[in-house]
């Protein structure tokens, strides 16, 4: 039993180095000591949205947020490692400080936010949960899915509402539920399933992902409001600050007409006060995020605004085509807005 | 006296004895032969007859389509999904083309192209240390083990993670075999002295650790591994100081050592409870204390015992690596099922394709290892025989 | 240990008292490890408890069972109880823990008979029967469970027409993707009758065998008790089952909308779960008997049939009874091995234990801990009850050997 000894001295030497690694040290501090931003991502890939190529390296508008947010730190966008988590795992390996920062299509909602010691910093893509079914069963709407099997990843907002939604409409249905999202999507695919319900940007990215995304029809009803954005641990105002600002600095930049392309001439020839503020030749407003006063530069440089960003990874500039509807900035039509940079 | 064998009129002489050997005639037809093998193997008897039909009858049944879909309808070469798509009523067995459009992850998963040569050297030096421990006859049996278990460790880890010059490959971008592999050997090696420990102390005359390693062994083995992996992945962080990090395949590893300590613990408590009690008694009686007599004289022997039984476990870990998948690691059945939604490759046979494919590499791996333990067991055997 | 069960094992007790001897006396020794041990293991069950505390505090993580109270809010597959989404996490995970033990108690008497056919037939003289028992076993038992239930889920089940064009099958029956669908038995009035009438004939041949194996033991005269008792439980519930006017009626599937409405449905999750669980174990069980077969020695034969015993008397009186002795414990622990393995339900989408509690509930309320702790000790409750089972029926047959 000489090993429970060792095992008790080698946890305790680990106790003792994690103490002196961790004690309630800051993020940001952390994350420059260590050199890196750790971002966790969906391990299912959902295209468009956080999948990564044959090399493994990951793309998408929930992997810019991570991006964004290594080029406000680091003024490097490539400075950012990610964790491939499942929807069990999300939250622990928040809360256990595994990662920095959750960029995983996740719902913002109160219980969240109260209950799991994790704070939502913004919302990077506000989305609500749709169905999708097969064109030939002549479905129009979610209302003529009486009796039908629908497929749905578990423990997710999204079952929840399902449920909520057919109770209110006094319609019945078989749940088909799969742990995983890749499961969901295979089953669906072979037909195991009348419809598919999650949130709608991840029913067009799954879409592609089907065996013959022709076939399949998104139906028009949306049955929730799910805001998806980036969240943090509780307890660290400041690093919640630069996930928060990392993101604004984007939607600004769209709404101020900034681009990845004419950033540096912004920089040096613009006039605009506010642009000047957000792309700190005025005032210093870096130096109180803990950042240097270039950040927003960095970010834009690295991922572009928020409408490029949209656009390259799930807009017109990819194969998901998703309008920008109510992600258009409050200006034209949709709800995406900033608080301003003064 | 006469030739007894002459022929003549002398009444005495006995002419019905006969003077050669009668050749023996061959046994009858019924019972030699391809024939009679059948007859003595397949129709015996009424019951025989109607077993043998039915099983052929089976065969029968499920061969033929099987090979068909195995080999003559199976699609061997193509660039892309057209090659495995049922056009035209055309019949597709397995599509065997996708798993050559993907074998490169299978084996490595993501692991970075230009650094998959450390994968092989690391598989190559496993090979060179376990084959000369496999086989009985190659000495230097104990030099080659303290390798195995020492130096071999390091200089995979340096290898396959980096260090010392190599460019770090995060975890996250294995896959495949090469985890498999990794979760398997690792859990075996990492369970292999706490489970000689924890069946010591379970064969303890001391009572307090008698009942911890009960309570240890039977918590482990009382519980599924994918609740094991679930705490591993999802609890574990909270269990260790914050800022206390492991990558989520060393968690998982811990999660599959102990769980595989516990067997092993009963495995190596069978070895303990085989050696005699004189052999006990023998050692104490030359003075040596608890862990002399157990080093020196009960494990060597003890272990030499369960070395069929450790290899079974290890053929049941081997089996349960791959339920890391549930967690979101990808070894081979993973990199498998992550593969089937390229849309490049989506074709109605793929799924089958690349889980018989997966059934393949798994079953090669442990009916050797088990053919491996039964030779083993037989040797061991005549030893031990009195 | 007391200090009276070591003392005969300190040889060189004469000695103590002499300097520092209580070093080497080997209760001391012990008393002092087992203190360090103990002591040990406090601090690091302490640590793990006080860092979980301080993690769950620090990140202002909710904690506590009283979720177990709340709305659980979604819906589940298949549910042997009554339960809609209003219920509470609590009842969701009765649902689940019913769910594995639905799917476990079928498999374990699937898994046995095929184990036993196949256990059997690989011993049969005939070759080719031998032959194929001995390649299913070498096959399925070398291929992992998790693969062998994605592939009937996967690549069998799912690749089924749908429920417009399923496989119609005798009795209104019908295989889809959405499962096998049948008839499903509606119980009318008069049903208690059979009920009761089983009841009476279990009890009457239970009876029956034991009067038989006292007159046995008494006047050695034998009673075919089993025949008749069978015949008892047979023909008794027929007769009732008439004479309460068949109280049973099928009710046939039909197809409306999407799906079949009526009809017993066995999803797919729930066959492709069965039926991995079934193959794999039974390939396990198949072994089990074999060896159990294989350890009753020729001789006993011998020296029954030299009692002039019939050769299915000998198998039933002699060569069984010893056979199962040897094949019980470890059928247990395989019927042990295929309850845990039902866990793997969450990669098929059957709700089981682990899919719906440590799966939907622990996602949606976050007490990641509490449940997998609730979840752990269900499956540990399940052991421990087997091992008792297991201690029991050890110390039975072991009364039984003289």
């Amino acid at each position: 039993m000489v090993y429970r000894k060792w095992k008790t001295a080698a946890l305790g030497a680990a106790m003792i180095l994690g103490t002196a690694a961790a004690s309630s040290a800051a993020t940001l501090d952390e994350v420059k000591a260590k050199g890196f931003v750790q971002c966790g991502v969906n391990a299912a890939g959902l295209q468009g949205f956080a999948a990564p190529n044959d090399k493994g390296e990951w793309s998408g508008f929930d992997i810019d947020i991570c991006r964004a947010v290594a080029a406000a730190v680091f003024g490097d966008a490539t400075k950012v490692k990610f964790t491939p988590l499942t929807a069990k795992e999300r939250f622990t390996a928040l809360q256990s400080g595994e990662i920095d920062v959750l960029s995983r299509n996740s719902t913002w909602t109160m219980s969240r936010d109260t209950q799991l010691g994790i704070v939502f910093t913004g919302v990077n893509y506000y989305d609500g949960q749709g169905f999708m079914a097969k064109k030939s069963l002549g479905v129009s709407s979610a209302k003529d899915l009486n009796g039908a099997s629908i497929c749905v990843q578990s423990g997710t907002t999204t079952e929840l509402n399902l449920a909520d939604w057919f109770r209110a409409n006094n319609l019945q249905f078989n749940p088909v539920v799969f742990e995983k999202q890749e499961e969901a999507d295979a089953a669906y695919d072979s037909g195991r399933c009348d419809a598919y319900t999650t949130d709608a940007s991840g029913l067009y990215s799954i879409r592609l992902k089907l065996a013959n995304p022709d076939e399949h029809v998104v139906l028009p009803e949306i049955i929730s409001k799910e805001p998806l954005g980036p969240s943090v641990r509780q307890g660290d105002d400041q690093w919640a600050l630069i996930v928060k600002w990392a993101l604004f600095a984007m939607v600004n930049a769209e709404e101020l007409g900034v681009t990845q392309a004419n950033v540096e001439e912004q920089k040096t020839g613009s006039a605009n006060p506010e642009v000047k503020r957000l792309l700190g030749t005025d005032g210093d407003f870096g130096k109180s995020l803990g950042l240097t006063p270039d950040w927003a530069v960095n970010v834009i440089k690295a991922v572009g605004n928020y409408g490029e960003s949209f656009e390259r990874n799930v807009g017109q500039g990819s194969p998901l085509k998703i309008a920008r509807g109510l992600n258009e900035l409050w200006s034209k039509g949709g709800i995406q807005y900033a608080p301003p940079v003064r | 006296m006469t030739d007894v064998a002459s022929p003549g009129p002398d009444a005495r002489s006995a002419i019905y004895v006969r003077g050669t050997f009668v050749p023996p005639s061959p046994p009858p037809g019924s019972t030699v032969g391809p024939f009679g093998w059948a007859h003595k193997n397949l129709f015996s008897s009424p019951f025989n007859i109607a077993a043998t039909i039915l099983t052929a009858l089976f065969l029968a049944w499920v061969v033929p389509p099987l090979l068909d879909w195995l080999i003559f309808d199976a699609v061997w070469t193509g660039e892309n999904r057209e090659a495995c798509l049922p056009v035209d009523g055309r019949e597709v067995g397995a599509c065997w083309a996708w798993v050559q459009a993907k074998f490169g992850q299978i084996l490595y998963g993501r692991y970075p192209l230009d650094q998959r040569w450390r994968v092989d050297l690391t598989a190559l030096l496993f090979v060179a240390g376990l084959v000369p421990l496999a086989i009985p006859k190659v000495p230097y049996k104990r030099e080659n083990t303290i390798l195995m278990l020492t130096a071999f460790p390091v200089a995979a880890f340096i290898l396959l993670y980096g260090g010392f010059g190599l460019p770090v490959v995060e975890t996250a971008l294995w896959g495949g075999l090469l985890v498999t592999l990794v979760v398997a050997v690792t859990g075996i090696v990492a369970s292999l002295p706490l489970g000689i420990l924890l069946a010591l102390g379970r064969r303890s005359k001391l009572p307090i650790v008698k009942t911890v390693s009960v309570i240890f062994i039977e918590f482990w083995r009382g519980v599924p591994l994918i609740t094991v992996l679930f705490m591993a992945s999802v609890m574990l962080p909270l269990f260790l100081p914050s800022g206390v990090n492991f990558d989520k395949l060393l968690r998982a590893l811990i999660g599959v050592a102990l769980f595989s300590a516990a067997y092993m613990a009963e495995t190596v408590r069978g070895g303990l409870q085989a050696i005699p009690k004189g052999q006990y008694e023998a050692a104490a009686a030359m003075g040596l204390g608890y862990w002399q007599s157990m080093r020196l004289v009960i494990l060597p022997q003890a272990l030499k015992i369960v070395i069929p039984g450790i290899v079974n476990s290890f053929i049941s870990l081997f089996k349960d690596t791959s339920l890391v998948l549930i967690i979101g690691l990808f070894d081979v059945l993973g990199i498998i099922q992550l593969n089937f939604s390229d849309a490049n490759w989506s074709a109605p046979t793929v799924p089958a394709t690349g889980f018989v494919f997966a059934a393949i590499v798994f079953w090669i791996f442990c009916f050797g290892m088990s053919r491996y333990s039964q030779y083993m067991e037989r040797r061991l055997e005549t030893g031990h025989r009195r | 240990m007391t200090l009276r069960d070591a003392a005969p094992s300190t040889p060189l007790s004469g000695q103590r008292g002499s300097g520092s001897s209580w070093l080497y006396d080997p209760t001391i020794r012990g008393i002092v490890f087992q203190v360090l041990l103990v002591v040990g293991l406090a601090l690091f069950g302490w640590w793990v408890v006080h860092n979980t505390i301080v993690n769950l505090r620090a990140a202002n993580i909710a904690s506590g069972f009283d979720f177990l109270s709340t709305r659980a809010g979604y819906d589940i597959a298949q549910k042997p109880i009554d339960y809609t989404i209003d219920d509470t996490h609590g009842r969701a995970f009765l649902v689940g823990l019913l769910n594995t033990l639905v799917v476990a108690a079928i498999g374990v008497v699937l898994a046995t008979v095929l184990g036993f056919l196949v256990g059997i037939a690989r011993l049969s003289p005939n070759w080719l029967l031998a032959k194929v028992a001995s390649v299913y076993v070498e096959t399925f038992r070398n291929i992992p469970l998790l693969l062998q239930l994605l592939f009937w889920y996967k690549a069998v089940l799912s690749v089924l027409p749908g429920p417009r064009q399923g496989l119609a099958l005798p009795m209104g029956s019908n295989l889809s993707n959405r499962g096998l669908i049948i008839p499903r038995p509606v119980i009318g009035e008069g049903f208690e009758l059979v009920v009761g009438a089983v009841a009476v004939a279990l009890a009457a041949a239970f009876g029956l065998s034991r009067w038989a194996r006292a007159r046995q033991m008494a006047t050695g005269q034998s009673f075919p008790s089993g025949l008749a008792g069978l015949a008892l439980v047979v023909l008794l519930p027929t007769f009732a089952y008439v004479l309460a006017g068949m109280p049973i009626t099928l009710e046939y599937p039909e197809l409306k909308g999407f799906n079949f409405a009526g009809g017993l449905v066995l999803k797919p999750e729930f066959m492709a779960l069965l039926l991995g669980l079934t193959i794999y174990t039974a390939s396990f069980i198949a072994e089990v008997v074999r060896a159990g077969v294989l350890a009753v020695s020729h001789g006993q034969t011998e020296a029954a049939y030299a009692l002039g015993l019939r050769p299915s008397r000998t198998l039933r009186l002699v060569i069984v009874p010893q056979a199962m002795r040897v094949i019980i414990p470890p059928l247990t622990s395989q019927y042990l091995n295929l309850t845990k393995n039902s866990s793997l339900a969450v990669a098929v989408g059957y709700p089981d234990l682990v899919a719906v509690f440590a799966g939907s509930t622990l996602n949606i309320t976050g007490r990641a801990v509490e449940v997998i702790f609730i979840t752990m000790s269900v499956y540990l409750v399940i052991s421990l009850l087997t091992a008792a089972f297991m201690n029991w029926f050890n110390a039975r047959v072991a009364l039984i050997e003289r």
